[in-house]
This record gives C-alpha cells, structure tokens and sequence, in this order.
C-alpha cells in the first residue's frame, strides 16, 4: 500500500499530462502580449524621434539641449529654459510631496487608530482621482493670487507648479508608502519594542530603512507622473521660457510647451516640439534609470 | 521563593477582550537563575512571558488585575514607563527577528537608541555581546553582512547577543529553540546555562526534556492556570497534581 502510494506520482510526472498544454498555451499568449507592448513602444518611440528628426540634425543636439532662447517664430529652439524648468518644477514638487507623503503613510500605518486610517484613505483615494485640469483650475483661482499676494509678482510661476504637482503625487506616494510599512513583519516592531526603544525611534531607525524599497518606488513612479504631468502645470506656471533659477520666477517645462504650442505649431515649430518630446523621454528614461539603481542597492545592502 | 524573587507576579489575571487567559497567577522568579515555564499549548505562557515586560500593551483590548513586581514596585502602576522596563526586561522571541542590517547595526541598535555615540564604545559592545552569545567566533569577520543570511540558530544568538547588548536584568525567552534544528538547539541551550550564573531568566518552552536540562526553577501551566510550581528536579520527580502528573507522562499535550 505504502509502495504503490510511493510509486504513483512518479509514474504520473514523467508522462505529458493535459495540463502542460494549457500551460504552454497560456505562455505564448502571454508573450505575445508582451511583445505588442514592446513594439508598441517602439513605434512610438521611433515616430517621436523621426518627427524630431529634421531639427535635431539641423540644430544639433547639444545646440538644442544647452540653447537659452526659445523663439518658434524665429526658428530659434533653445531648449535649455524647458529642462531646467521641469528639473526645478519636479524638484520641488518631490520636496514637498516625499515629506509629506511619507509622514502620512506614517502616520496611517503605525500612528492612527484604524477607524481614523479608514476614513482617510478614501479622501486619499479621491485625491488621485481628480482630473489634472481641475487641480490647474484651483491653481489658477487659489494658488497663484495667495504667491501673488505673499511675494509680489504675477504668482504664475515654478513654485505654483511644484505646489500643485506636489498635490497631485502626494497619494501615490502615501498609498505604496503605507502598504510597504504594513507589509513589514510585526517581528520588526515588537523585537524594537522589546529592547527598550520608543515608538518613534522604531519607525525612524526601524521601519522607514526597512521600508525604504518600496518607498523609492513610490517617488520613482510620482516623479515620472511630474515630469510628463502638462495640464495643471502650464496653467499655473505662467509658460515664461527663459532660464532661470528662481522658483518664484515665472517659467516653462518641456511637457507644458508640448501641450501649449503644439495646437498651432506647423513645419519646423512642430518637428522642435518633437525634438523636445524626444528629449523629455530621455530624462524620464534616465531618472528611472538612477532609481532602479538605488532600489537594487537598497535591496542588496539587507 | 517569593521573598527574594527578582521579579514576581501576584493574582494576576489577564483579559483578551472577554477571554480569561491567565487566571490569578502568582509566581516569583528567583535571581541568577532558570524558571521554565511549561504546559501543553494555549495554556497561557506566552502571554505570561509578555507580561513580565508589558509587550501586551501593544495588543487592543487586553486588561490585567494584580500586580507584576519588578524588585518591590509594580510594572503596571499608572506612572511606569514600559521603555525603561523593557530595557530591563528585554525579550528574544520564538522566531529569530534579526532587522533587516547588517550584524553590527542589529547589536549596536540598543545602546544606540540609549544614547551611546561613540563608533569605539559601540565596537566594544557588539564585540563584547557576541562573545557572550557565543557567536562572535562565527561572524567576527563579516560585521558588516546582512544579518538574514545568518543561519537560524545564529540568527537566535544574534538577537540574544542584540539583547544583552542593552545590559538587561531579566531575560525573557519565548520557546526560543522551537524554529531551530538540534545542533543549534544545543548551542542556544549551552548559551543560556552560561547566562544564567548572571541573569534572572524566564523561559517558554513546551519540551519537557529541554526544561529538566536547563532550569532550575519549573512551573506547570493549564488552561492559563499556574498548576503548580518548585525546583525543577523535585516537581519533575514528585509532581503534587494529577494534570501535572499527566502531562509529564505524555497524556496530554
Ligand atoms: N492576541 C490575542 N488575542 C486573543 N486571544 C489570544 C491572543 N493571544 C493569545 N490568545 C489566547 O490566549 C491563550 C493563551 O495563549 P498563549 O499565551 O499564546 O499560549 P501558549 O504560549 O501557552 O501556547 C490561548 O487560548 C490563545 O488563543
Ligand atoms: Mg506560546
């Protein structure tokens, strides 16, 4: 009986049985869809550097990505007041929006009751569903006049944008942050606990490293949102191509001109606006690059 | 025993919700010692063993009554603070919970979250735990690996090492060999005879075998009821109550 009990699964895996078919069905589906995607990318990728193509050669790169004068009407494409105007506007949309998320997720995960946790997490939830042009819309009647009335100027300007952007990420940053905390092991908390430490050196010095993947992650995926992110911020930016460094100074970035010009843009206008696509998925490309590394890093150093 | 136990419990009682999982327990754990704290499981010695340095506090909806004395006063009295109690009474749990750091960061967390700066002082702690841990032999050349590639009986001597590292009076052990295989349970057992000529211990475990080999102190649990209590070797030959009786003859649990 023990014998037989023994010999049957052996007998049984090394004949074909229905289901590897289905098995393999399923996996050539799968990479299929797969490869759709991927070629769907690539033609998007080569229709937008085509397009770009003729100023790109005509130009040159460099003369392009380090130019300062943006003038479609003389045929002058300086792309540099773009760059630096979403590096600056990503940059301090990720200063407000990390703390700030972060601290929340903090706050819903180990700080608040779980009947507070659960009434805020739809509010949360409602924040990330509320199209773009609205949060450009409260932007323009709320935001812009209180900068307009605390620091003079038009009040159209980067640190309008950084702030609505800012808004915008905040739940993506807040959701994967609080779900990476909660899927930590209670083992962490009670061992922090259990040596005489403080709730809030166990999160500092415990948690967050510990949760600190995942939440790379959620800034990776808040600062791609940012980047490509064109309604609400060329609301509020006041679209000013001129470099500068100031955050009150009114400026322009590369996805908000795309959207702006490319209505009425013709011939050469229309290939630069490409040219500046080509270069936005470049720098999209690469900031996702840099933080791929940082979670491999983090990842290796557990 | 009672007189000049470290640390004691007196009727204590302890609440789930409504569930009345320890029933007017009263125990004292004498100092530089070995109390084993036995019974077939469900009976109450978890939560015992987490009362002694008030991790339940950390579970919604329990309620005690009595008095848990930690050298005369009481733990529960309204105006204690559980961190410098649990830096007395520290814990190694039943599954080896190392941080996700490498060996030095998880030994030099305690003193650090104490205060204790200094990058020398700090060397001389970790190394001073493990050697008491007896695993400073094993991992003395790589400080800075992750912990979790440790092995599961190193991973057990890392966080007992985590905890002395913290200069705790009283130890507390949660079956702390049941995740692990023989040869590690002998080291970890080895470990704690050494321990205790310093330290009042207090250890879960629900293998009797293990019990009469380490302790010197033996208290039966059932039904979260203290059944009977002595020096192990007396209670272990001459059990006074019939549960305990049957459960060291294997009948139940
Ligand atoms: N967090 C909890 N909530 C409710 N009941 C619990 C909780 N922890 C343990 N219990 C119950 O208390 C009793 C004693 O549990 P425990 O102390 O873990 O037993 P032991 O360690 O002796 O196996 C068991 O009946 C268990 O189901
Ligand atoms: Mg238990």
């Amino acid at each position: 009986m023990k014998k037989n009990s023994v010999e049957t699964p052996s007998t049984h895996t090394i004949h074909k049985d229905p289901g590897a078919r289905k098995e393999k069905t399923i996996h050539i589906v799968l990479l299929l869809a797969a490869t759709v995607s991927l070629l769907a990318l690539f033609l998007i990728t080569a229709f937008v550097v085509g397009e770009g193509w003729p100023v790109m050669v005509k130009h040159g790169p460099l003369n392009l990505i380090l130019g300062t004068d943006w003038t479609p009407s003389r045929l002058s494409f300086g792309m540099l007041p773009q760059l630096t105007g979403t590096l600056l506007v990503t940059l301090g949309a990720l200063l407000i929006a990390v703390p700030l998320g972060v601290g929340c997720a903090i706050f819903l995960a180990e700080l608040s009751s779980e009947k507070v946790a659960n009434l805020l997490r739809p509010c949360i939830s409602l924040l990330a569903a509320v199209p773009s042009v609205v949060y450009g819309f409260l932007g323009v009647i709320a935001l812009v006049p209180l900068l307009r009335s605390t620091f003079g100027g038009s009040g159209y300007s980067l640190l309008a944008g950084s702030i609505v952007l800012a808004i915008m990420i905040l739940p993506s940053i807040i959701n994967i942050s609080e779900d990476t905390l909660r899927a930590l092991p209670i083992d962490y908390r009670e061992a922090s606990l259990a040596l005489g430490s403080t709730r809030w050196q166990t999160i500092w010095r415990v948690l967050l490293p510990a949760a600190r993947p995942g939440i790379v992650v959620s800034i990776i995926l808040a600062m791609g949102r940012a980047i490509g992110e064109t309604m609400a911020v060329m609301m509020v930016t006041g679209n000013r191509a001129k470099v500068t460094g100031a955050l009150l100074d009114p400026g322009a970035t590369m996805a908000g001109t795309i959207g702006l010009e490319w209505s009425y843009a013709a011939d050469e206008h229309s290939s630069a606006l490409f040219a500046l696509g080509t270069f936005l998925f470049i720098v999209i490309m690469l900031l996702n690059g840099v933080a791929q590394l940082v979670t491999s890093r983090g990842r290796v150093s557990q | 025993m009672m007189q000049s136990a470290k640390i004691s419990v007196q009727d204590f009682s302890l609440y789930y919700g409504a569930f009345h999982a320890l029933k007017k327990i009263s125990l004292g754990f004498p100092p530089r010692s070995l109390t084993a704290l036995v019974g077939p499981s469900g009976c109450g010695k978890s939560t015992l063993l987490r009362s002694l340095n008030r991790m339940n506090d950390l579970i919604a909806g329990v309620r005690v009554e009595g008095r848990v004395s930690l050298e005369g006063s009481n733990i529960y009295d309204p105006d204690v603070d559980v961190v410098p109690l649990r830096k007395k009474v520290g814990m190694v749990f039943q599954r080896p919970n190392p941080f996700p750091m490498s060996i030095f960061e998880n030994i030099a967390y305690g003193p650090r979250v104490h205060g204790e700066k200094k990058r020398s002082r700090l060397q001389d702690i970790v190394e001073q735990s493990l050697k008491s841990a007896a695993l400073w032999d094993e991992v003395k050349d790589r400080l800075d690996s992750p912990a979790l590639k440790l092995s599961g009986g190193q991973q057990q001597r890392l966080c007992i090492a985590r905890l002395l590292a913290v200069e705790p009076e009283v130890l507390l052990m949660d079956e702390p060999c049941s995740a692990l295989d023989p040869i590690a349970t002998e080291k970890v057992e080895e470990l704690v005879m050494d321990l205790k000529k310093k330290y009042t211990i207090v250890v879960v475990t629900h293998n009797i075998a293990q019990a009469a080999r380490i302790s010197d102190y033996l208290a039966f649990f059932y039904l979260g009821e203290m059944i009977e209590s002595g020096v192990t070797r007396q209670l272990l030959t001459n059990p006074t109550k019939h549960q305990t009786e049957d459960y060291l003859t294997g009948r139940f649990g």
